[in-house]
């Protein structure tokens, strides 16, 4: 039973280098948290100091951005992929 | 030994004609038009909408451009005998419903029924652009849309450089450049459009140069200019598609507000080191920048690709994409990247879409164009909206 997020390069540092975490399904909340545990740091990247997502970050799980979907409440079943996308605007 | 009234004959035994008029209700329903006269005979005048295939072709590519077969299709010439051996070929390649128009297209134009000089291409375009008119979903009129559109670039830089190119070799008539850099020898790691002889010229000097010297059909425009408040409403209004290849937040944002307020599809491409991202911000028709970025990241948190560099190839990667997504748009072909983000990872070279949806709580869309008000970002870059 696990669900997998997707680190991208920029919050790899953070990962340890890990491209991507295996944690334990639960609400997206609950993923941060376990994600904040295995690799502390993270709530801040994702979470604001009022703990809503941050407006700068998006993400996904599976194919769709969780902002349409529950936010921090949305389900991350067992298999499923959380990917985290970060703006950025370099051109 | 059968003569040519005997083929002719035969042909016409086995296939229905019908008169103009017959051919004019059917259009009107719906048929297909399809006319098989030589190359010179049609660009002097056709039906509207008539899919042009010289009778000498006809084998070879009807298949590709009429792909069903169950379309019932009006085929005329100019007099009704070449229409007459294209129907019964159709026929046996298995269109079931075809009727040949008796006494062609001179008869139709006698008639003073309604038939348009279909657009065309010189001698040295057709051979320039050969590759794209052997496309079906491109042809003579997609090549003249291209030829007829016109597109502004944001940045002649990274993403700016193989974007140009590509839509300048594609032959998309009007390109507009605004940068405000000059040429730093830093840059030719991946500004492909510039060279060592341009270094300290102007960007968009250079750009000129190197995409007039691509393809002379080009009319460049050059906005020498940094984009802001005062001057982004009257350099993008009259564009059909802006490439975004800006390279900071506040610009992104400007851009996304003066362009939802004019309506304008925005082909959006951002990088940092070994990732990018692509999307089609079209106001009328999909969510846009504000939609999938609410807010822009404080500056510790994204630092530019001057700062934590960018690996060259990686921009010629976005930027292609996105000359791919604006020749899409212009041609309405296939499925833009509208209401979706490509994220390319290039370290694992994994390309993923997600989905985007608008967000209810922006308010900077095309509906609210007349309240938008393009004022100058600060760095939360929140919008400026009139109540």
């Amino acid at each position: 039973m696990a669900v997998t997020v997707r680190i991208p390069t920029t919050m790899r540092p953070l990962s340890g280098g890990a491209k991507q975490v295996e944690l334990a399904p639960g609400t997206l909340s609950e993923v941060i948290e376990a994600l904040e545990v295995a690799h502390p740091g993270f709530r801040d990247r994702l979470v604001d100091e009022a703990g809503a997502l941050r407006k700068f970050v998006n993400i996904f799980v599976d194919e769709d951005d969780v902002r349409y979907l529950d936010g921090l409440n949305t389900a991350v079943l067992d298999g499923i992929t959380v990917s985290i996308i970060p703006a950025v605007a370099g051109g | 030994m059968a003569t040519f009234r005997d083929l002719l004959a035969a042909a016409k035994a086995e296939i229905t004609e019908v008169d103009t008029s017959v051919a004019a209700d059917r259009i009107q329903q719906g048929w297909a038009v399809l006319d098989v006269r030589e190359p010179d005979e049609f660009q002097e005048g056709a039906l509207v909408a008539a899919v042009h295939i010289p009778r000498g072709h006809l084998e070879a590519q009807i298949e590709s451009r009429l792909v069903d077969k169950d379309q019932p299709v009006v085929v005329y010439c100019a007099g009704g005998v070449r229409s007459a051996f294209a129907a019964r070929t159709l026929q046996e390649l298995g269109y079931r419903d075809v009727v040949s128009m008796a006494g062609g297209f001179g008869r139709w134009k006698d008639e003073g029924r309604p038939w348009t000089t279909p657009v065309s291409l010189t001698a040295e375009q057709a051979n320039r652009y050969k590759r794209h008119l052997l496309l079906p979903e491109v042809g003579v009129e997609g090549q003249a849309k291209l030829l007829g559109a016109k597109v502004l670039m944001l940045g002649a830089g990274g993403l700016g450089s193989p974007s140009a190119m590509y839509l300048a070799a594609a032959g998309v008539g009007t390109i507009g450049i605004v940068d405000m850099d000059d040429v730093d020898a830093s840059n030719l790691q991946r500004q492909i459009l510039h060279n060592i002889d341009r270094i300290g010229d102007r960007k968009v000097d250079s750009a000129k140069k190197t995409l007039t010297m691509l393809n002379p059909d080009v009319n460049v425009v050059t906005y020498d200019t940094r984009l802001d408040a005062s001057n982004i409403m009257d350099i993008i209004a009259g564009y059909d598609v802006i490439v975004d290849g800006a390279d900071n937040f506040p610009s992104r944002y400007l851009l996304n507000d003066a362009s939802v307020k004019l309506g304008i599809p925005v082909v959006h491409g951002s990088i940092f080191r070994f990732e990018g991202m692509v999307s089609v911000f079209h106001p009328l028709c999909g969510p846009t920048y504000r939609d999938m970025v609410p807010e822009p990241p404080p500056a510790e948190l994204a630092p530019s690709c001057a700062e934590a560099g960018v690996l060259g190839v990686l921009p010629g990667i976005i930027g292609s994409i996105q000359a791919l997504e604006t020749i899409k748009v212009i041609l309405d072909l296939g499925e833009p990247l509208i209401g979706r983000i490509l994220s390319v990872d290039t370290t694992e070279m994994e390309f993923r879409v997600f989905n985007l949806k608008a967000d209810p709580a922006n308010q900077v869309t095309y509906a609210n164009r007349d309240r938008i008000l393009i004022t100058e970002l600060d760095g939360l870059c929140a919008p400026g909206l009139a109540h």
